[in-house]
């Protein structure tokens, strides 16, 4: 214990000065979304369930396409930082960090992929 | 500066169980993160069924196929119930984030308010959809 260098004793002890603008962008996304996934919800139910001519024919006009672009954007970037705060919580070290870096990556590839088959309904 | 003691600190999450008591505080605030990363499951199957859509008649029948079966029901019931609870959770949160209901006996009523709320409300979507 007594080999200990400084960095190492205040490792994980300190504020990362961080949390706050975490936090901050926590309370905008819950509040967008608070107001935006009932329509997205009932929206999108409404074009779920039929063959795939009427679901292309739905997304296309502009309400729905909308919506849905906004939604999958605002509600998987707050589902990352809910993930994120999971790993910060259990996940610790180098696996941790990489598990990060995975989820962040992972959702960059779902919000790019939603949104080019939103597009390419559209246009 | 005192040197750290890193022996066997307890953590909070592997407490729950024999030594701390479940809560509605603590059992409704779990509940928001456990749906709030299945509500990124949900969004990974959605994002699925749209690019199928957009993308491939087989593919898409598949995907739409799975979805509409009796498991993709189930599914898709859970994942509409997490999606409200974690709505109400957060809404929860913005609440208390404005200073207000931060007091116990409130904030263990607005838990059951979520069990029930999203219950309700799922109830209400599968209806209405």
């Amino acid at each position: 214990m007594r080999f200990l260098t400084d960095r190492k004793r205040a490792e994980g002890l300190g504020s990362s000065r961080q949390g706050t603008h975490h936090h901050w962008q926590m309370m905008v996304g819950s509040i967008a979304l608070v107001l935006l996934v009932p329509v997205f919800i009932f929206t999108f139910g409404a074009g779920f369930g039929g063959t795939r001519e009427e679901v292309l024919a739905f997304f296309a006009r502009p309400f729905p396409a909308i919506v849905t672009a906004l939604t999958l954007y605002v509600a998987i970037t707050h589902f990352t930082r809910e993930a994120q705060e999971a790993i910060e919580d259990y996940v610790h070290g180098a696996t941790g960090k990489l598990l990060y870096v995975g989820v962040n990556l992972f959702s960059w590839v779902l919000i790019a992929a939603g949104l080019f088959a939103l597009v390419k309904i559209a246009l | 500066m005192p040197d750290v003691d890193r022996g066997d600190r307890p953590l909070s999450p592997f407490m729950i169980g024999p030594y701390y008591r479940p809560q509605m505080t603590s059992i409704s605030s779990i509940m928001v993160r456990i749906t709030g990363i299945a509500s990124l499951g949900t969004a990974t199957l959605l994002v699925l069924w749209l690019l199928t859509a957009a993308t491939s008649d087989g593919a898409f029948a598949v995907v739409d196929g799975l979805l509409r079966s009796f498991v993709g029901d189930v599914l898709m019931l859970l994942a509409t119930w997490a999606v409200w609870y974690h709505l109400l959770g957060r809404l929860r949160h913005v609440i208390w984030d404005l200073g207000y209901g931060v007091e116990i006996p409130i904030a263990e009523k607005m838990g059951m308010g979520m069990f029930i709320g999203a219950t309700v409300l799922t109830i209400f979507t599968a209806l209405a959809v």
